[in-house]
């Protein structure tokens, strides 16, 4: 419900007030964990919990380089996101095309076999796969890590959507100009479909890099291990050093708060793209 | 209908453009998928080969084991818990940052959050504050009388905390959904309902509530297969326990194939996986094409 905003001031500073209350209360572990980091152990330890530090210190943020190789875990996560990310890109981008401008008899059926795989939950076929990749001897690669996901059902169906957005006209003018039909795809589907490019994009940085399962099978050596599961073996220390977690968290999960803040138009298009339209 | 040469270069031509993504799927979805399902039917060794055909064993064990049964009913209480709060809270949300006002956007960044955090940093956040020394959550709720239980270790308890720690990754996904949802309701019927004396509560459930209840559905299903695909969350919190309160069916499959090597069983509870996400998602393709007809 759009609602107005001509109304009595004092009402409109009420909807702020709540606006800010709640948005504070949503965020609040986030903002706790920010807060944390930067508290010493033992003002964590006091009682009652302390909610802000009252002498801040960077000292959590050395002790976590000193602690794990926190620079490798995000090395590793960037490059196996990034491989991910140009992949999807290129495989989803391929098929779309094919889905959406070529014409040919069979088309509809693998049209249902890219969609059959969104029903089918990746920790069903977890079991085979690890089997897969050991076989490979691609435990503790890259390539393990990455392979498995270099194609995604849900970024074809949302690029194939964008595709036929595109005026058939440009098609027949192209072919008539003698365009391949690779060049037709190259030089005009591609750049006039940046906005969705970018949302399978995102969504596909995004869901790698926050991989948890899949990275905890496939590595055991440390240096192989992504930043999930790197900051996850703080909690697995003999003590728990909770400014030290905290300043883990901060460091691996801001890469993701910032692709939020940039690309939260193409985030948003990606989430509501299976919701609103049917 | 027969095919002709034009017919077969066409699909060439085709399938050339679909090859990539179709051998990766074929590699790492379909053939994956039919080895669970082979898989299961077989006793393993300890590197997963199989030793000797088990038939329907597997399945008769699932039937039969208790940690099983009670795995299928922590899974049932962690989508009880969690599905239906996080989607009514995610409506108040959406609906309170659903007015046109100057930096909205601000708020509704902040509020939708947690999409980009992941369930290893949420669960470590959330550890934190379940923490029974150090945690917040105790602490406020003695403020107000409350002795807060210790929500790690009380079997009845653990599964709560679990959920709460999964409404609250969750929530950003459900609210963006729910905002583009009630962004698409036009202002006219507002108007019209304004116009018949339609006022708060009952505009609410009488206009708001069906105008959005096709992203309700959506959500209702895809939040219940996240939370059948929930690992994350679990490893870090509880472990699945304690004495098995939070092993649901991912978490069993967890165990039974890496941790106990019994790969052979753990299949077996895997297409029990897949079987469940697979009817979910055909009763949603079934409402969306009812939809789509009724257009």
């Amino acid at each position: 419900m759009q609602q107005r905003t001509q109304r009595l001031p004092y009402r409109k500073a009420g909807t702020y007030l709540t606006l800010a209350l709640v948005s504070v209360l949503v965020a609040f572990p986030l903002l706790l964990a920010l807060s944390y980091s930067f508290m010493s152990e033992s003002e964590i330890a006091t009682f009652p919990p302390p909610v802000l530090p009252a002498r801040p210190t960077f000292d959590n943020y050395g002790r976590v380089l000193a602690t794990i190789p926190i620079g490798r875990y995000l090395l590793n996560s960037f490059v196996v996101s990034s491989v991910v990310v140009i992949g999807q890109l290129v495989t989803a981008s391929l098929a779309a095309y094919a889905f959406s401008f070529l014409v040919f008899r069979g088309r509809q059926l693998l049209f249902f076999l890219f969609l059959s795989t969104l029903m089918i939950p990746w920790e069903a076929t977890i079991i085979p796969n690890y089997m897969t990749i050991r076989s490979l001897g691609w435990l503790d690669t890259y390539q393990g890590l990455a392979v498995p996901f270099l194609a995604t059902a849900f970024g074809t169906f949302l690029l194939r959507q964008a595709f036929l957005q595109i005026p058939r006209e440009l098609w027949d003018a192209a072919r008539i100009d003698g365009a391949t039909t690779f060049r037709f795809l190259r030089d005009v589907v591609i750049p006039l479909s940046r906005p969705a490019l970018g949302t399978v994009a995102i969504y596909g940085f995004l869901s790698t890099y926050n991989q948890y399962f899949w990275p905890l099978l496939v590595t055991n050596q440390t240096l192989m291990r992504t930043t999930q599961v790197g900051i996850a073996q703080l909690r697995f220390e003999e003590t728990l050093r909770w400014g030290l977690v905290m300043a883990g968290v901060i460091m691996v999960a801001a890469p993701t708060l910032a692709l939020l803040v940039l690309g939260q138009r193409q985030l948003i298009r990606g989430l509501t793209a299976g919701a609103v339209k049917g | 209908m027969r095919w002709t040469r034009r017919d077969l270069r066409s699909l060439g031509v085709g399938l050339v453009y679909l090859a990539p993504a179709l051998f990766i799927f074929v590699v790492f979805v379909f053939i994956p998928l039919g080895r669970t399902f082979y898989l299961s039917l077989f006793h393993t060794r300890v590197t997963g080969a199989t030793s000797s055909f088990a038939g329907l064993d597997h399945y008769i064990d699932l039937l039969t084991s208790e940690t099983f049964r009670s795995g299928l009913t922590a899974t049932g209480l962690f989508a009880v818990y969690t599905v239906p709060i996080g989607i009514i809270l995610g409506l108040v949300l959406a609906v309170l940052l659903n007015q046109r006002l100057r930096a909205i956007n601000v708020f509704r960044t902040m509020m939708a959050s947690t999409i980009a955090i992941s369930a290893a940093v949420g669960a470590l956040i959330w550890l934190l504050l379940f923490s029974p020394s150090l945690g917040l959550l105790n602490y406020v709720l003695s403020l107000v009388g409350i002795r807060g239980p210790e929500w790690l270790i009380q079997p009845t308890i653990a599964i709560i905390a679990v959920s709460i720690t999964t409404i609250w990754l969750t929530l950003g996904t459900n609210i963006i959904v729910l905002l583009a949802g009630l962004q698409g309701i036009p202002e006219e019927i507002y108007e019209a309902a304004r116009l018949d004396g339609a006022r708060g509560a009952r505009m609410f459930t009488r206009i708001t509530v069906p105008m959005v209840s096709p992203s309700l559905f959506f959500l209702l299903v895809v939040d219940t297969i996240a939370v059948l695909q929930a690992f994350t969350q679990i490893h870090l919190l509880t472990r699945g326990g304690p004495v098995d309160a939070t092993r649901t069916i991912v978490y069993g499959i967890y165990l039974d194939a890496f941790q106990n090597f019994q790969f052979g069983f753990a299949s077996a509870e895997s297409v029990v996986l897949f079987t469940l996400v697979l009817v979910l998602t055909i009763i949603q393709f079934r409402f969306v094409e009812r939809r789509v007809h009724y257009q």
